[in-house]
């Protein structure tokens, strides 16, 4: 237990490094989508919510299970969505215009 | 079967990375959002196919819910309104973190599977850290949205409360793992976070909110990663962790550029005292006067400058005279000025918040400029055209050593030939600071609603 713990913990901390060097990289003009866009991703909890929700071997634990289904996916379309609607606000200059 | 979605995970978690990756430019963005979303879409199908999923019927009908509610927000929300968004989004994820770590608990007691270090150390990290993303998250949807009060609430004793519930908490999670399946440590515990989330946010000020909802972003990332841990599922881990390294980043850009330590942000309470009452426009401190410009005189400068920098602050956002901006400049733009626009980081209410508003008033994001690319240009900009922007703009922050603001990075507006200012009063801002621009001499203020003056400006400006 303490040894997968461990192993699990070594990936967290290697995925905080990737996070750092590729998120460092977006320009402040595109905070706001980096902050819908990488919060859907958190909706990633979304598995675990189907797996305890749906194994369905006690009660309790399964009603909290689909209401975290509810959470989880109003985080996961709600955030892909609104942040797919800003970007395609971001346009350049028109060919025309520029010099 | 468990093999097959342990490889789907990882997949979507590369998707998360090269999509995270696309939104280095506004050009690539889209694409890497979409990217991201076929990750999700991925590790769904996978979670369902290999999962050994029963409960069929109410499970679609939980996605169903959900996801309709999502579009629904994501649909109809104003963009002025995306921190709120963001904020409540946050609190979902968080939420759902907290309630899986709790659901697994509850099955592990009774199905007696219960793993010691996972009742001792990550369902009550999990818990907890979900908690409070999901009631901080709330509250700071509620001041956002002006339905609890924007001030930073105090209360004596502060410190002593928040103490005593971490100790409280603390002792909850002791009790859960000498008797896991008594159920009172775990609502303690549940109760202790979610008030934790509570008493953390209400006592920070309206205009500090961008720092507040960076931390949720990435407190709502680590809530997602324990629950990996409670799970053991690397997916979880690592998309967490992105996200949780991502809203550090935001956090850290926001402090710095707000020239303050997080705990000042978190602890400070600033903005707790800012003046209620409105001064009148004449209202100036001492016997200095400000220069009032007619809006004639305001049109011709902008008419016939070659370089205009717009510097647009909350109040542009809070008047939605975007629109009307983006006409002006096209009107300056058609006489052959050149107009380009200087953003703060910690102008709007969220990183970025600006940016996006801009966007949506058609201005295309290569005339987006940051602090760092905008400020060596002012020296040679004709006129800088201030709305709604107030300490960002203040050099005091770079002349004045006794002044709150002094050390906090701004935009160099004072370094152009002239300066306009749209401002409703003489109210200082958030800082409760006098702004030393305003009495500058090549400054002139065009008092009123940012909308209206800017409507009377395109008039104007037309006109020439």
């Amino acid at each position: 237990m303490a040894e997968e713990l461990v192993g699990l913990l070594v990936i967290f901390v290697l995925a905080i490094f990737v996070g750092f060097e590729v998120i460092a990289k977006v320009p402040p003009t595109l905070h706001t989508p980096l902050m819908s866009g990488s919060n859907a991703i958190s909706g990633i909890t979304i598995i675990g919510a189907l797996v305890v929700a749906g194994r369905g071997d006690a009660r309790f634990a399964t009603l909290l299970g689909l209401i975290a289904v509810i959470f989880a996916m109003i985080n996961v379309v709600g955030g892909f969505m609104v942040t797919d609607r800003m970007l395609q606000m971001f346009k350049r200059t028109p060919r025309e215009e520029r010099r | 079967m468990e093999a097959l979605a342990k490889l789907s995970y990882l997949l979507a978690a590369v998707l998360f990375i090269f999509g995270l990756k696309r939104l280095s430019s506004p050009a690539t963005a889209r694409a890497g959002n979409l990217l991201a979303a076929l990750g999700m879409l991925i590790a769904i199908v996978a979670t369902l196919a290999f999962e050994g999923i029963l409960t069929w019927r109410m499970i679609l009908l939980g996605m169903i819910i959900g996801s309709a509610v999502g579009a629904t927000f994501a649909r109809f929300v104003e963009m002025t309104a995306m921190p709120q968004m963001v904020a409540l989004l946050n609190g979902f994820g968080g939420g759902a973190s907290a309630l899986v770590a709790g659901a697994e608990l509850l099955r592990a007691a009774q199905l007696g599977m219960l793993r010691p270090l996972n009742v001792a150390v990550t369902i009550p990290l999990s818990v907890l850290i979900g908690s409070v993303t999901f009631s901080g998250s709330l509250v700071a949807f509620g001041k956002l949205q002006e339905i609890v009060t924007g001030r930073a609430v105090t209360y004596p004793l502060q410190k002593m409360v928040n103490g005593a519930l971490l100790a409280a908490i603390l002792a909850a999670s002791v009790w859960l793992v000498v008797d896991p399946h008594h159920p009172v440590p775990f609502l303690m515990l549940v109760a202790g976070a979610l008030l934790l989330g509570v008493l953390s946010v209400i006592p920070i000020g309206g205009a500090d909110m961008p720092v507040v909802i960076s931390l949720l972003n990435s407190y709502s990332g680590i809530a997602a990663a324990m629950t990996g841990f409670v799970i053991s599922n690397e997916g979880l881990i690592i998309s967490g962790a992105l996200v949780g390294a991502s809203g550090l980043i935001l956090t850290n850009i926001m402090c710095r550029a707000m020239n303050r330590s997080l705990a000042n942000v978190l602890f400070g309470a600033f903005g707790a005292g800012a003046p209620a009452g409105e001064l009148g426009p004449a209202g100036a401190v001492g016997d200095r006067a400000v220069r009032q410009v007619t809006v004639e005189d305001a049109a011709m400068l902008l008419g016939y400058a070659r370089q205009v920098v717009v510097v647009p602050g909350y109040g542009l956002a809070v008047a939605q005279a975007q629109h009307e901006v983006r006409e002006l400049a096209h009107l300056i733009e058609q006489r052959g000025g050149e107009v380009k626009y200087a953003i703060h980081p910690v102008a709007g209410r969220m990183p970025g918040h600006m940016n996006v508003l801009l966007a949506e008033a058609d201005v295309p994001y290569d005339k987006l400029l940051d602090m760092d690319q905008i400020n060596p240009e002012f020296p040679r900009t004709d006129v800088s055209l201030v709305i709604g922007a107030n300490d960002v703009v203040n050099p005091a922050a770079r002349n004045t050593p006794e002044s709150p603001l002094y050390g906090m990075p701004i935009l160099d507006v004072d370094k152009s030939q002239n300066v306009i200012v749209l401002k409703r009063s003489m109210r200082p801002g958030f800082a409760g600071v006098e702004n030393e621009l305003f009495y500058d001499a090549k400054t002139s203020m065009l008092f009123g609603d940012a909308k209206e003056s800017v409507k009377k400006l395109i008039q104007e400006v037309g006109a020439l």
